[in-house]
């Protein structure tokens, strides 16, 4: 695997601990279908938030949020609905959150958590 | 939820209104949004204040930003908003103290390495603010010397969006930075002309010093060579300086029609000449987009000269009959309106044909009784009859060219003569000049004496009533013109054939 994908695991796996950690179930991890993947599903009470995580090593090239593209928030809006008839879900409150992550793969430099980024 | 506030101008034509500005730092992932109407460059202003923002030191929030422009539905045109933008976010991140930002207007175009660009219309925005009672004003180093024009209100110069920061007490180093000049306009040369080089016309000059007393319109028709075009530039040099006022509107509008340079009041009346194929805009003022002051606009408190009248599209002529009644100007959009000055003094001039050479001696002319009259006819009534002074211009003979006996006016001289004129009708009248029906019957009615050959002429039908009321305002201008107290019988006489002199 390239080094940015370890970075990237990397990034999920603090992302899913920190959700975890504020009271979340992550239901799902690195869920794919022909349409792309979605990075973190996880439940809190009757909400469920399909989660995108950016993670960079520094923020010399911008926040890793600024790498979340309108083209990838709409292709996450079809995932979300995708992994919904996959798994049988229908009648929860969905939305889509972002995690933008700098750290080198060891330490975690900020974690910057943003619900609902589709309104 | 933070939000960050500030000010700007926003001009529409030569008023400005205070816009309101406002960022609020939401959470959302990272975008720049700017609502209330604006146009493509202001768009662009995000994009700008981005690299700015970076290029100064400062961190642009990772979060949604939207950027407020109030009233919204106010439309705002240019760069000029970049920097009140650039300080209402910093003030929403709290990076600068949010009151110091609020209580100043800011104006300025952001370069991408955070240096401020000079703007247009710098002026007009400095006098807006301060009439909606705004007491601190900070404008890009480069239009320092005209936003200084603007008395009762305090000017900040800054160089960049860093210097602007530390301004408003942020302790950060600012480097020496060369600051964006605007382009400069060379020094306008001293004329060479004067009243003097026109020889062999003394009625023409008597008439000029007329015009210019009393602020009449003028229509010279003569032959080509005749000099018109040089009696009309004189027409502006024997003009008195300008008002404190008037000044400032002059000066307003050119910072306004050309791209920002001007560091001086104007002093001297405009003269605008343009060509004869010009345009009703170019004319009256319009343009897409920004609306931008015509040439009767810039020619305001001036001389609007139209050479080879007859060859201007009908239209264009027609288009000045509004605002040389009213002596303003308002270009209507579908959501706003833009008010300019036009207190122009119009001076035509038209050859007698098309070939030129009609009514001259020694010459023949080649065009047709048809084309000749058609060529005139070109010249609507309206517009004639709004012009006091019709001059016949005449070719200069040899014989008058070297006759040194004949006396010879100089600019200074015909200067002081309209001024004394101008002091005379100022102490007669007061600011406002009496309307006709004072003129004919009020204190201000002239000796049955002095009125007769105009009677007459109202009697045989030559004269219109308000042509009749033209006359009398001529003749009362040349009575001051000669020191008199009341126009005589002469200076009405005189006064008709002026009226009279073209039969057009």
């Amino acid at each position: 695997m390239a080094l940015k994908h370890e970075l990237g695991r990397w990034g999920e796996v603090v992302a899913s601990d920190f959700l975890v950690a504020n009271g979340y179930e992550v239901l799902d991890r690195g869920w794919r279908c022909r349409h792309g993947e979605i990075d973190i599903v996880a439940r809190l009470a009757t909400s469920i938030a399909f989660v995108e995580v950016k993670t960079r090593r520094t923020g010399r090239y911008g926040h890793p949020l600024e790498a979340i593209t309108p083209t990838k928030l709409a292709r996450l809006r079809v995932l979300a609905g995708e992994w919904c008839r996959a798994n049988r879900v229908t009648a929860a409150a969905i939305r889509i959150d972002a995690i933008g992550i700098i750290g080198d793969g060891i330490a975690i430099g900020s974690l910057e958590h943003r619900t609902a980024v589709i309104s | 939820m933070t939000i960050g506030r500030t000010r700007s101008v926003a001009l529409s034509g030569l008023s400005g209104h205070l816009v309101d500005i406002e960022a609020d730092i939401a959470s959302g992932l990272p975008a720049l949004v700017i609502i209330g109407l604006p146009d493509a460059s202001l768009g662009e202003a995000k994009d700008r204040v981005r690299s700015a923002i970076a290029n100064s030191g400062f961190v642009m929030p990772p979060t949604r930003v939207t950027v407020n422009l109030s009233p919204a539905s106010l439309p705002k045109q240019g760069s000029g908003f970049d920097l009140a933008i650039a300080l209402a976010i910093l003030a929403g991140s709290r990076d600068v103290p949010t009151e110091s930002v609020a209580s100043c207007v800011h104006l300025g175009e952001l370069a991408l390495d955070g240096r401020l660009r000079p703007v247009a219309g710098v002026l007009p925005a400095v006098v807006a603010a301060r009439d909606a009672g705004a007491t601190r004003i900070m404008v890009p180093a480069g239009n320092r010397a005209e936003a200084e024009l603007v008395p009762g209100i305090e000017v900040i110069p800054v160089a960049s969006l860093a210097h602007a920061i530390r301004v408003h007490g942020v302790d950060i180093a600012v480097h020496d930075i060369d600051v964006i000049e605007p382009p400069r306009e060379p020094e306008p040369e001293p004329t060479q002309r004067d009243l003097a080089d026109i020889v062999g016309q003394p009625d023409i000059i008597s008439a000029l010093i007329a015009a210019a007393a009393g602020g009449h319109h003028m229509f010279m028709l003569g032959p080509p060579g005749a000099g018109k075009t040089m009696i009309a530039e004189r027409l502006v040099d024997i003009l008195p300086d300008l008002t404190p006022e008037e000044s400032l509107e002059v000066t307003s509008i050119s910072s306004l029609a050309r791209v920002a340079h001007t560091s001086r009041l104007a002093t001297r009346p405009p003269f605008v000449a343009p060509h004869h194929t010009a345009t009703a805009v170019a004319i009256v003022g319009g343009g897409s987009g920004i609306i931008r002051p015509g040439a009767v606009s810039r020619a305001s408190r001036g001389v609007l000269f139209l050479d080879e009248a007859p060859e201007f599209a009908s239209t264009v002529l027609d288009a000045l009959r509004q605002p040389l009644e009213s002596g303003d100007i308002v270009i209507h959009r579908a959501n706003t309106s833009a008010h300019f000055p036009a207190h122009v003094q119009l001076v035509l001039a038209a050859n007698p044909c098309p070939c030129g050479n009609a009514g001259i001696d020694d010459t023949t002319c080649l065009c047709t009784p048809d084309r000749r009259r058609r060529y005139l006819a070109r010249l609507s009534g309206p517009i004639l009859d709004r012009i006091d002074l019709h001059l016949p211009v005449s070719r200069v003979r040899r014989a008058q060219l070297f006759d040194s006996t004949a006396p010879r006016v100089t600019t200074a001289e015909a200067r002081e003569r309209v001024a004394s004129a101008r002091a005379r009708a100022a102490d007669r009248w007061g600011f406002t000049r009496p309307d006709p029906l004072e003129l004919r019957s009020g204190r201000f009615r002239l000796k049955p004496t002095a009125v007769r050959s105009l009677d007459a002429a109202l009697d045989r039908g030559a004269l219109t009533m308000r042509g009749y009321d033209r006359v009398v305002r001529i003749a009362w201008t040349l009575a001051d013109c000669d020191g008199s107290d009341t126009p005589t019988a002469d200076h009405v006489g005189r006064a008709l054939y002026l009226r009279q002199g073209v039969p057009a």
